[in-house]
């Protein structure tokens, strides 16, 4: 048994769930799929002193398409929205980076929410929802908010979550017609923590570029969103040089760390590489 | 509560505890059950070693608290075979040598069980995809690949055999 000891709290509702980190903040973690948090808690990187389990709320496994928007619940598991078709329409970006994440049993645990609100650098579903302008609706025992997803993510594990808050749902407009994707990774096995990841839509409408969306995961703290290289490309010819120049101007705007799997030189060189493959796919992807 | 009451089916049979909030299901299978046929080894969900099937699903084991099992059906490698009446999956692993240390071999039979039930007919692709989610410390993947693939036909050719009448 190596967890430190801690309170289990075990709430039926969303309502009975906010009182309890209303009471015990900072303390108090909620627990979801489990897959990052109870391996920090194995390690004793984490040491909550209450754990508010949320799996035996009704109603918070689910995930489906209203008024425009893709809407996944606290409790959806990676592995149904890797196999939805529901996603596969509305997000397509989603379910290509879904080829990336974990392994099987991490997925059919894990859930997209919890997986947001840990906020690893390396992880994919942050890039996604960075680039597909995600909103993440916040639940307190004072009522909701809405934080845009270039606002949730401020660091390595660092979130604009408060203490008092449970991600209760995340909402996605959901892909426009004629929208291009794509999602390029490079990991040192499939199913592991990306070296570099990145994630771009484009729109094209008579062979320039309209809309572009880039964002890069594994590169510095958290995943970021490349708004320079993206001013470039609207406008641009929709063709390979476009692409290659916005490649180079992506690789020079990430701000590369050093780990065991690759120092900053290759880290860029991946960006380069990848930015390139994703937006020429993306363009061929993209109806006229 | 530091101390949680719970009811659970274990291969098929109902088992109950009362269980430290903090104790992890793996560690509870195996010292509270005594069926410490599911092994850990990483204990961060890395590894796969302690991979069962929770409600039909794998998980891993080192990752959920016995606690949350409150209510869930659990199978454990020891619902397989016997040494004396190998299930068809570990006659497979034992003549194609899918297992050199056997640290991994509970895991990697769970894992081979829910392909299986999922995918009686798999190709060796998707066998590799599943054998990806856990690590053999000998590297002995592809007798591990082998493995389930001959286990796979073993299966579909009792099923066949069994649907045409005749005794298997």
């Amino acid at each position: 048994m190596k967890p430190a000891p801690f309170i289990y709290n075990r709430p039926d509702t969303v309502k009975a769930a906010v009182a309890l980190l209303a009471k015990h903040k900072s303390v108090a973690k909620i627990l979801a799929g489990g897959q990052s948090l109870v391996p920090m808690m194995n390690f004793r990187m984490a040491q909550p002193e209450h754990i508010i389990d949320i799996n035996r709320i009704k109603g918070l496994d689910y995930h489906k398409v209203t008024k425009g928007e893709l809407v996944i619940g606290a409790l959806t598991r990676h592995a149904t929205l890797r196999a939805s078709d529901v996603v596969a329409k509305a997000c397509p970006l989603m379910a290509e980076a879904y080829q990336h994440v974990a392994h099987g049993p991490i997925r059919n645990r894990g859930t997209l929410c919890g997986n947001l609100c840990h906020a690893d650098p390396a992880s994919e579903m942050p890039a996604v929802a960075l680039v597909v302008d995600a909103e993440f609706v916040m639940q307190s025992a004072k009522g909701e908010r809405r934080v845009a997803a270039k606002d949730f993510f401020k660091g390595t594990y660092e979130t604009a979550a408060k203490d008092n808050e449970f991600l209760t749902e995340v909402r996605i407009p959901v892909a426009p017609k004629g929208q291009g994707w794509s999602f390029q990774e490079v990991s040192v096995r499939k199913g592991d923590f990306a070296i570099v990841g990145v994630a771009v839509t484009v729109t094209v409408a008579g062979g320039k570029i309209k809309t572009a969306a880039i964002a890069v995961c594994g590169v510095g703290g958290c995943a970021t969103r490349l708004s320079s290289v993206e001013a470039g490309l609207v406008g641009a010819a929709a063709n390979d040089a476009s692409c290659d120049k916005a490649a180079t101007a992506a690789a020079a705007a990430v701000k590369p760390q050093s780990d065991v799997n690759a120092d900053p030189a290759y880290r860029r060189d991946l960006v380069r590489t990848l930015a390139g493959r994703a937006l020429k796919e993306a363009i061929q992807r993209a109806g006229a | 509560m530091n101390n949680v009451d719970i009811n659970l089916k274990v291969n098929g049979k109902a088992r109950s505890g009362t269980v430290s909030a903090r104790l992890l299901l793996s560690d509870f299978i195996r010292q509270n059950l005594t069926l410490p046929g599911t092994h850990v080894g990483c204990e961060h969900g890395v590894c796969g070693a302690c991979t069962i099937l929770v409600d039909g699903a794998p998980v891993r084991s080192c990752l959920m608290f016995a606690a949350q099992a409150d209510g869930c059906e659990i199978t454990t490698v020891e619902s397989l075979g016997k040494a004396s009446a190998l299930h068809p999956i570990q006659e497979a692993f034992w003549e194609e040598h899918g297992l050199q240390c056997g640290f991994c071999t509970p895991g990697m039979l769970m894992l081979a069980q829910d392909l299986l039930s999922r995918n009686p007919n798999p190709t060796e692709d998707d066998v590799k995809e599943v054998v990806s989610d856990n690590l053999c410390r000998c590297t002995g993947y592809q007798n591990i690949v082998n493995s389930i693939m001959k286990a796979a036909a073993k299966m579909r050719a009792a099923s066949s055999s069994k649907s045409k009448g005749v005794k298997a």
